[in-house]
């Protein structure tokens, strides 16, 4: 298992990286932190002549607090975003979600930009940036370009990314006050690709919800934003009933996921899954809005839990 | 058709390495065959069994996903490295352990070996963040490098005898750093 | 007198060199050597038409590229098929390299040598190899349907078949109160040691000898049958295993492909030749093992007694079967356990699909006989509403019955007699390790707060240290050093720390005097290998054989020179002296001196010896008539038959009301392997065979597809468990000695994998309410099985009506 030949290039600067990807095209791969590249070149599934390896590009390792969002440059390991303590208190979801991301040896290699261009439905961050309705600052021959996340997405491993264009930064914004979120998924082991996976973010005013919405990791093939408001929104968190919204709200993720059957579950039980995730996520997001009091009969079910997923709840992944 | 070779240069275990190589070539392979530190053993090349740990920086990194051109001017540290780590002390058998190091062979913390030397430079790591970890933060910390012999029960308890041992020797009347210690290193062969 | 240091936790010899890099595994070894690397079939049954290698050979640095027409005599031969058996009626090996034909995906088809591996895998991939597919036969059933075939000359796919009949079957169960028939499947794994297969080996052209290494679990039988391929006097080969990076079975089979190829081109290119096996091709081209399908009928009496078992099965012996088989045969007997089964009858059916080959992988068949035994133990337990231990219990051989004689043969051919062991006092301590009878309580509580728990439990027994024959050489040197080899490997047992701790004590030298040499045919020429917890028994016995005999020869010189009997001696430390007068003394180093009249003085201790010192006799040769020079022994351990260690598992499990998440929420062992060498390292053993079965269990399986394909042929979808998926284990030990060999002892390698999965399907099935008959389970597949169940699709268990019904929202089928 060791890689095809290429011609290595080590650009300084992005305008010089964007140039060789000009030059090379469609045979040209960059290569950040190759966690998921590298597998595949040393299975040979993918050779591509030349790899453009930007490790070496100045001024693409910040992470910018804006009060409005957070930017992420190119070369921002997975663990530099987990680490970052400005960054957690800015957008908590973003260490809620990255810690999920396979194991510390791959977190401290692996670039959050870099998940995210992979575009692997499987992936974390993908999810995470549509939640956050961010971007990706793409940078071409022809100058800089903000790629909204929905337009972002083509398919499974497929991007609006031109041979010939790099992805500097991923912008996440930040949630309206009032809102808390949450990160679920269930892995066949820790660290595995999880079989299915979500972001929540619910904002709460008053004890009420005025908004909600997941985004969904392996049972999607592109990103995608589900608006749980309709479920979720004008219900009152102290409310007997509110155990019934979440049923609803779980009910609305199972009608709008599509999974696949693959050789570790089928589609029925990732459907069935990634809603209780839903279910059992949106109370722990609705308890870090400062919201107060949620009603006992929408946490019952997060006690029975046996898996391990949820971040901040002892027994998480940290 | 030649392929064009790069030198590498890179800090490995303290000293300055040089080797001219294929830019596809692994740090893996690099460290293992052509600076012949085999100490660093691959298990999948595909970046799941952390056999091939070692640390860039004081980051441990899975060097089969990694380049030896893109560790160009790093410091990187294996197993080999481990003993020459300012808490290492001279054991029995006259070898320079660290604290990781010593409580694996104090705890059987290995059987065959293979997976023994990413899973020390894992710890080594780990540890210098983590002083004094609970049993399950220490099986979570070594979640990410797979073992088939020893069903990780000794692996979680090296991992709690390291953070000990590290303790004994940070204490004030410990030795100097980087003095070989004279004292409680238990013998191998005796019974414990 | 020192502190006896059998039974001692000592901490291991190997491990300091281990844990600082000195470590010396296959890949470590031949700097400089060429590398090879195959092109393997793609396909899973096909012709092989035509081979184009032209391009690749335009690449710098390829030295070789070689398919089947290029290898002369034997090597081109099919390889051995190296257990026959009466029953194999229809064995097939296949060809170092493919001939004509390739029966499983990963099959090597043409061998590339090149400067190195990166080169050579670029030359493998411009090599075109044209295929004819033909029809595909994967899986038992399709296998046993015989429609398609994997040999065109071996009817319905059958390989072998084997009955073994005792008793009546058909009037005890014609007679018996109660009969259940069971369907028991247990699917296909792998042994998957962290360190892959791998073979290095240098031709000395001056010497006309071969030196190979392989990372093998028998290094003397890869020696004799590469010297057989290779058409050399065995003289002339030598075979080494270095540091072995785990095996658990799969480097018992030999010679591998590589292991005949690789030293072969190493002769003809006269350069040394190194092939590591990387993890892709451990996939498809090593071997599996574990695939059987099972169907179980037993009749048994209101008290749950055995009257009659009669057992059939189907094994997956995948394309070819050069290790015979041996394991369906372990199957076929072992099933019985600690049982008393009343007349029996087994049938297996061993049959080809299109697969990687199957050879003995950790528990070798034992786990899925345990599967089918103790899954029926619960259902007759739950039949007659008798508590599950209660009714193992009632049909447990006692002690007062050993030897047990079974009346089958077992895998070495001889009697399957259990030689010793305590079945009821296992029992009990593991019932009082896991908490059995106050299980009732803890389920009350959990189901309260709406959780589901489960408790399971199995048993097993394992005939370990099988024959032939071990042995070992013991040698002092002046220095007082001890030299110890064995022939067989280790592959991570500790072998270098337990047999130095059997010769510290039978001796009376330190324990870092004593140095143990492993799988070395320049050092033991004679040996078998490490498999079936064999080691400690066969090797731990030769061991101990051969320092009694270098202690006699020590205490006879020892005497001689201090003018005692022999009988006033005692050998402390190294030293020789006399029982109550210790001045009266020398050192093991100074009789291994004496032993050894030497003609040259080259340092001190030589000049002690030479043929003018001590006590010279005119009137007697320097070496009396029978006596040897030197302070050594050589003794061989050869068992009438195998003994038998046994164990019980019982394990909580936990499993998520909705999503069907399995949790192990205790894992209990209790373990039998008679008095333990070093029970550090027995812990060890079964700690990692206990992961293993989990692994086998709950999340490892060989997913292949209609066409043959592997779908799950890396680490990231074949899911071996990590810490995080592997519960704290709790032991405790039983020490029941066998009566068959000098130190009591039984094997222990095996033993921790045999009964997880009977164990973990026992304890979802009693949190769940129904059967589970296949493992390893998923929570999907157990998710799936819910919701069947709420369909009305599985009958619940009796004992679990009321209290199982499923969740709310899991009775819920989704649209």
């Amino acid at each position: 298992m060791k890689p095809a030949p290429f011609e290595y290039h080590a650009p300084r600067s992005v305008e010089e990286a964007v140039a060789v990807l000009a030059e090379v095209g469609h045979d040209g791969k960059v290569l950040a932190g190759g966690q998921s590249l590298i597998p595949i070149l040393n299975m040979r599934l993918a050779s591509p002549g030349h790899l453009i390896d930007i490790n070496h590009v100045t001024g693409l390792d910040d992470i910018e607090i804006t009060s409005d969002s957070v930017r992420v440059g190119a070369l921002v390991r997975h663990s530099g975003l987990e680490r970052s303590d400005s960054t957690h208190a800015a957008l908590p979801l973003l260490r809620q979600a990255v810690v999920n991301v396979a194991h510390p040896a791959i977190r401290n290699r692996g670039t959050t930009v870099g998940s995210i261009a992979h575009a692997d439905a499987a992936g974390e961050m993908p999810a995470v940036l549509a939640l956050c309705d961010g971007t990706v600052e793409v940078v071409g021959p022809h100058g800089i370009r903000e790629v909204g996340w929905q337009h972002f997405f083509l398919g499974a491993l497929e991007t609006v990314l031109a041979p010939d264009e790099l992805a500097v930064a991923t912008r996440f914004n930040r949630m309206p006050p009032g809102t808390g979120t949450a990160f679920a998924e269930s892995a066949r082991r820790s660290g595995d690709y999880a079989l299915a996976g979500v972001a929540v973010r619910v904002t709460v005013s008053d004890g009420v919800v005025s908004a909600a919405a997941a985004s969904f990791v392996s049972v999607t093939d592109v990103p995608s934003v589900l608006d749980l408001t309709p479920a979720l929104g004008g219900r009152e968190l102290a409310d007997a009933g509110f155990g019934s919204a979440l049923d609803q709200a779980a009910e609305a993720v199972r009608e709008h996921v599509a999974p696949e059957t693959d050789i570790h579950a089928s589609a029925d039980y990732r459907r069935m899954l990634v809603a209780e995730l839903t279910r059992r996520a949106l109370p722990i997001a609705i308890s870090r809005s400062n919201a107060a009091f949620v009603h006992e009969s929408a946490v019952a079910t997060v006690s029975s839990r046996t898996n391990a997923a949820f971040e901040g709840l002892g027994g998480g992944r940290r | 058709m030649n392929e064009m070779l790069h030198e590498v240069t890179l800090t490995v275990n303290g000293v300055r390495r040089t080797a001219s190589v294929p830019a596809r070539r692994l740090l893996s392979d690099f460290l293992r065959h052509d600076l012949t530190l085999t100490g660093t053993h691959v298990g999948c090349e595909h970046g799941v069994c952390g056999a091939c740990t070692v640390l860039v920086g004081d980051e441990p990194v899975r060097s089969c996903l990694m380049f030896a051109v893109s560790a160009q001017g790093l410091e990187v540290t294996t197993v080999e490295g481990l003993g020459l780590r300012p808490d290492a002390r001279d054991c029995a058998t006259g070898q320079s352990m660290n604290p990781v190091q010593q409580a694996f062979t104090e705890c059987h913390g290995l059987q065959c070996g293979f997976c023994t030397p990413g899973l020390l430079t894992t710890v080594t790591a780990y540890l210098d963040d983590h002083l004094d970890p609970t049993s399950d933060e220490a099986r979570e910390a070594i979640s990410g490098n797979l073992c088939r012999c020893t069903g990780y029960q000794n692996i979680v308890k090296s991992v709690l005898r390291a953070a000990e041992i590290k303790a004994e020797r940070r204490a004030p009347d410990a030795a100097e750093p980087g003095e070989p210690h004279p004292g409680p290193v238990a013998a191998e062969g005796v019974p414990s | 007198m020192s502190t006896r240091l059998f039974g001692a936790p000592i901490k291991r010899k190997e491990d300091p060199r281990l844990v600082t890099g000195g470590g010396r595994y296959l890949d470590d070894l031949g700097h400089g050597a060429l590398a090879a690397a195959f092109v393997r079939s793609p396909h899973a049954h096909a012709r092989v038409v035509d081979i184009d290698a032209d391009d690749a050979f335009e690449l710098d640095g390829v030295l070789g590229i070689y398919a089947h027409d290029d290898l002369p005599g034997k090597v081109g031969e099919p390889l051995p098929l190296l257990i026959p058996h009466p029953a194999l009626t229809h064995g097939r090996t296949g060809y170092a390299l493919a001939r004509d034909e390739v029966n499983h995906v990963g099959e090597p088809v043409v061998m590339v040598v090149a400067t190195d591996r990166y080169v050579a895998e670029d030359a493998c991939q411009r090599i075109r190899v044209r295929y004819e597919p033909l029809p595909v036969v994967v899986g038992i059933e399709t296998a046993r349907d015989g429609a398609a075939r994997v040999h065109s000359d071996v009817p319905g796919n059958v390989a072998a078949h084997l009955t073994q009949v005792v008793g009546d079957v058909d009037a005890a169960l014609a007679s018996a109160p109660h009969t259940l028939t069971l369907e028991l499947d247990i699917e296909r794994s792998a042994s998957t040691p962290l360190e892959g297969r791998g073979v290095y080996a240098r031709w000395d052209d001056e010497r006309d000898e071969l030196r190979m290494y392989s990372s093998t679990q028998t290094s003397t039988g890869v020696r004799a049958a590469v010297a057989a391929k290779l058409d050399l006097p065995l003289a002339k080969v030598e075979c080494i295993a270095p540091d072995v990076g785990g095996g658990f079975g799969v480097k018992i089979m030999h010679p591998w492909p590589e292991e005949v190829l690789v030293p072969w081109a190493a002769r003809r290119l006269g350069h040394p030749v190194k092939w590591t096996e990387d993890r892709r091709e451990h996939f498809v081209a090593a071997a599996h093992e574990r695939g059987q399908l099972h169907t179980v009928t037993v009749g048994f009496d209101d008290d749950g007694h055995l009257l009659g078992l009669d057992v059939k099965f189907w094994h997956d012996n995948g394309a070819y079967t050069p290790y015979g088989i041996i394991v369906p045969i372990i199957t076929s007997t072992q099933l019985l356990g600690p049982y008393k089964p009343g007349a029996y009858r087994v049938k297996f059916w061993s049959l080809y699909t299109n697969t990687v080959l199957v050879t003995p992988y950790r528990g070798a068949g034992r786990p899925q006989g345990c599967f089918a035994m103790e899954r029926t133990m619960d259902a007759i337990a739950d039949r007659l509403g008798l508590d599950r231990a209660e009714v193992r219990a009632r049909n447990f051989i006692l002690p007062s019955e050993m030897p047990y004689d079974h009346g089958l043969l077992f895998q070495d051919g001889r009697p399957l007699r259990y030689d010793s062991g305590d079945f009821p006092a296992t029992l009990s301590k593991l019932k009082a390790l896991v908490g059995w009878d106050d299980f009732a309580t803890e389920r009350a509580a959990a189901t309260a707060q709406g959780r589901k728990i489960g408790l399971g439990i199995g048993c097993y027994v394992e005939g370990t240290g099988v024959g032939p024959y071990e042995g070992s050489h013991v040698q002092v040197e002046t220095s007082g050093r001890v030299n110890v080899s064995i022939g067989l490997t280790s592959q991570g047992q500790g072998h270098e720390t337990v047999f130095a701790q059997i010769v510290a004590d039978e001796l009376g030298v330190r324990m870092e005097d004593v140095f143990v040499t492993t799988g070395d045919t320049r050092k033991m020429g004679y040996a078998v290998g490490t498999f079936a917890s064999r080691a400690a028994v066969m090797s731990g016995s030769a061991v101990a054989l051969a320092a009694r005999q270098v202690r006699a020869k020590a205490l006879r010189i020892a005497a001689d020179a201090l003018e005692v009997s022999a009988d006033d001696l005692e050998i402390v430390d190294g030293t020789v002296q006399v029982k109550g007068a210790p001045s009266a003394s020398m050192t093991l180093g100074t009789v291994s001196v004496l032993s050894n009249p030497l003609r040259y003085a080259f340092d001190e201790a030589a000049q002690a010896a030479t043929q003018f010192a001590g006590t010279f006799d005119p009137d007697r040769p320097p070496v009396a008539a029978g006596d040897e020079p030197g302070l050594e022994g050589k003794d061989f351990y050869s068992p009438t038959q195998a003994t038998f260690a046994n164990g019980m598992h019982a394990a909580i499990v936990e499993t998520d009301p909705v999503t069907a998440e399995i949790r192990i929420l205790r894992y209990c062992v209790v373990h039998d392997c008679g008095p333990m060498i070093n029970p550090l390292i027995v812990e060890g053993q079964v700690h990692g065979g206990v992961a293993q079965g989990v692994g086998g269990a709950l999340y490892e399986r060989m997913v292949y597809d209609e066409s043959g394909q592997l779908l799950n042929a890396s680490f990231m979808d074949f899911l071996m468990p990590y810490a995080s998926e592997v519960p704290t284990i709790e032991t405790d030990h039983l020490e029941t000695p066998s009566p068959l060999n000098p130190l009591g002892i039984k094997g222990a390698g095996e033993a921790g994998c045999i009964p997880v999965s009977a164990v973990i399907a026992s304890a979802i099935e009693d949190a769940e309410g129904f059967a589970i008959t296949r493992m390893p389970i998923s929570p999907s597949e157990l998710w799936g099985l819910r919701r069947r169940y709420a369909a009305g699709e599985i009958t619940p268990l009796r004992r679990a009506s009321p209290r199982s019904e499923p969740a709310d929202r899991a009775e819920e089928p989704t649209p």
